[in-house]
């Protein structure tokens, strides 16, 4: 049903976000985490977001992934308007649309690399015969397979955020969400991790990524700037000004 | 939702992982299983070995008292209507039902037995030799009372072992002469010590034909008649064949009371399951603690597991998975100590069979699936607070922690 509305969709922007705000509470001081931020996104697009710490932009990302709610505003994801669905619906987009990858990897300790991969996959109870292959054709094409049987502690950084990358891939997401993916890892493992990324978007895959490396987000085919809560510059506009 | 048994390995993972902690809780629900079952199965046993005691005394037996003691809702009785009497003939009567065994007609009253210079004032019974098989005696020495024609008097009589100590000290009691009130007796015999029924010191007593009883006391009258039956499954129609008899005789008044030695081992019944049900009560205050156990375990391990518990919504779980997740684990947790539980329970309950072999142990039924029951309960009633605030948990605040 979803792929069918989103063929529908694919006209327009994927991502519509509408004048969304969101504000914490911090103590008895209210912070406006996201000011009136409206987006657009379309399908196959290679977005980084930068800003200083604070600025909203992993506000805005949790909200783009339904991990977060915004207070006000409308947020349209291939076509549905998703503010409105239940805990229950967004998850299951979660599950079948959203692709994360996150600063600290975020691996289950207890399971192999192979099983992590699997995960989503079985949050979305595939029958085991349909997965195993799944998961050998991801591990094979981040050069894992050696490393499928390894638990998240015998593996190196890099190692570790290809996995969490295969993770996010295998469901053949809409739009692959990362926050930092190289924050946490050294020149070389950030730099192999990055080739990825845009290896998979060049398969057709759409991604947002926050970073604060200014090396990393200039790479990306349109980069937005945010501050106190919104966003001060979009390449696209400044390009269209 | 998650395939069952992808839920399954998922959670048994958990716990593999995290060996100390569910050890520790496994240990806590089978001392709890364990303890219910052992306590209860000696309650059990103590109920199985006292009610063995009473059914070896006879508890096929009837006893036929004069008059009615219960009341029916009847009109008043009318004035000057007394209860008839039993009679030796009443007596001969109901030993004539097939499911009858023994008929022993009892005559009961005091006087002084005395021998020489020593007299003592005692209870005199008079029976048939029949008693002597209906309650289960035994002699030290001589014979119980001749198997003679009721009706007829006969001047022997049997001495309780106390009776016969005082009365001829370290001398040979048998062929003696005894006065019983204004007759004299000669002895043929003398109880044994153990001889002890329900209610009578047997020590301190002496037998006489009922015959030569009723003379002595100048009745026609019986105190109670004693009927064992042949099976104790006959009981019931006996007992109606009992009244239904004495009703025929006394012109169709229903003027005497039946009790089946059963009501007394009902009492008894009912006190050993009271105090296995109190006894019970108490272990499984155990299991109780257990449950708390698996609730305090698992609010850790939910706030150990917070990052994973954020992933897991962040690749699409709903909240009603994770909180399967964790209710599944607490449960399983119970399950498995509880299975624990039995099988120590069983090996306590061995080795104390090895220790005592005379008193028999048994696992009530019921307290086995009561133990059961109250430990997965615990699992899901326990586990159901910790899981719930796994799947409140904010996905951003859970993943932003490393």
């Amino acid at each position: 049903m979803i792929s069918g509305v989103a063929s529908l969709a694919r006209q327009s922007a994927m991502i519509e976000v509408q004048g969304i705000s969101r504000v914490f509470s911090v103590g008895d001081e209210q912070v406006l985490a996201l000011q009136d931020v409206s987006l657009s996104v379309h399908a196959g697009e290679y977005i980084s977001i930068m800003g200083p710490s604070g600025s909203g932009k992993s506000t805005l990302l949790n909200t783009i992934g339904l991990l977060d709610r915004p207070d006000t505003g409308r947020y349209l994801l291939e076509g549905l308007d998703v503010t409105r669905m239940t805990d229950e619906e967004q998850a299951r987009i979660r599950r079948e649309r959203i692709g994360f990858i996150f600063q600290f990897f975020h691996l289950i300790p207890r399971l192999t690399a192979a099983e992590n991969i699997e995960l989503p996959l079985v949050l979305a109870s595939i029958p085991p015969a349909e997965r195993r292959p799944r998961v050998a054709a991801m591990l094979a094409a981040l050069q894992l397979q050696e490393r499928a049987n390894h638990r998240p502690d015998q593996l190196s950084g890099g190692q570790r955020q290809r996995v969490a990358i295969a993770r996010a891939a295998i469901i053949r997401p809409a739009v692959l969400l990362a926050d930092e993916p190289t924050g946490n890892l050294d020149r070389a493992a950030g730099t192999e991790v990055v080739r990825i990324i845009e290896e998979l978007h060049a398969n057709g895959l759409t991604v947002i990524m926050v970073t604060h490396d200014p090396e990393l987000g200039r790479r990306a085919g349109r980069r937005l700037r945010m501050q106190d809560g919104r966003i001060v510059a979009d390449s696209d506009h400044d390009a269209a000004a | 939702m998650m395939r069952l048994p992808d839920i399954g390995r998922f959670v048994l993972r958990a716990l593999t992982t995290a060996r100390l902690r569910t050890a520790l809780m496994l240990l806590a629900m089978a001392i709890g299983v364990a303890s219910v079952v052992v306590l209860t199965s000696l309650g059990e046993g103590a109920r199985l070995y006292v009610t063995g005691q009473f059914a070896a005394l006879g508890s096929n037996l009837l006893i036929v008292l004069p008059g009615r003691s219960e009341t029916t809702g009847g009109p008043p009785p009318l004035l000057g209507e007394t209860p008839r009497d039993l009679t030796l003939e009443d007596a001969g009567a109901l030993g004539r039902h097939h499911a009858v065994r023994y008929v022993a007609p009892l005559v009961v009253g005091s006087a002084a037995v005395s021998h020489g210079q020593r007299e003592r004032e005692v209870a005199v019974l008079g029976s048939t030799a029949s008693l002597f098989a209906i309650r289960n005696l035994q002699m030290d020495r001589g014979s119980f009372l001749p198997a003679i024609d009721p009706t007829q008097a006969l001047s022997v009589c049997v001495l309780g072992s106390k009776l016969a100590r005082e009365l001829f000290v370290n001398a040979n009691p048998l062929g003696q002469w005894v006065r019983v009130g204004s007759s004299r007796f000669r002895v043929i015999g003398v109880l044994a010590e153990a001889g002890v029924s329900i209610g009578v010191d047997l020590a301190d007593i002496v037998f006489i034909p009922v015959a030569s009883a009723q003379a002595l006391f100048n009745t026609s009258s019986l105190f109670r008649i004693m009927i064992e039956v042949q099976d104790r499954d006959q009981l019931p129609a006996a007992k109606k064949a009992v009244q239904e008899t004495i009703r025929v005789r006394h012109d169709g008044e229903d003027d005497v009371t039946v009790i089946a030695q059963d009501a007394v081992l009902a009492t008894f019944d009912r006190i050993f399951l009271t105090l296995t049900l109190a006894v019970g009560g108490i272990a499984a205050i155990s299991l109780l603690v257990a449950g708390i156990l698996i609730m305090n375990v698992m609010l850790v391990a939910v706030s150990q597991r917070t990052a994973e518990i954020g992933l897991l919504k962040a690749l699409g779980a709903p909240p009603r998975q994770i909180m399967l997740l964790f209710l599944v684990e607490s449960v399983i947790l119970a399950l498995i100590g509880a299975v624990l539980g039995v099988a120590a329970g069983f090996g306590s309950n061995w080795l104390l069979a090895q220790a005592y072999p005379d008193f028999p142990l048994q696992v009530p039924v019921w307290a086995l699936a009561a133990a059961l029951g109250v430990a997965i309960s615990a699992g899901i009633l326990f586990g159901i607070m910790p899981a719930r605030r796994a799947a409140r948990l904010d996905p951003v605040v859970a993943l932003s922690r490393r």
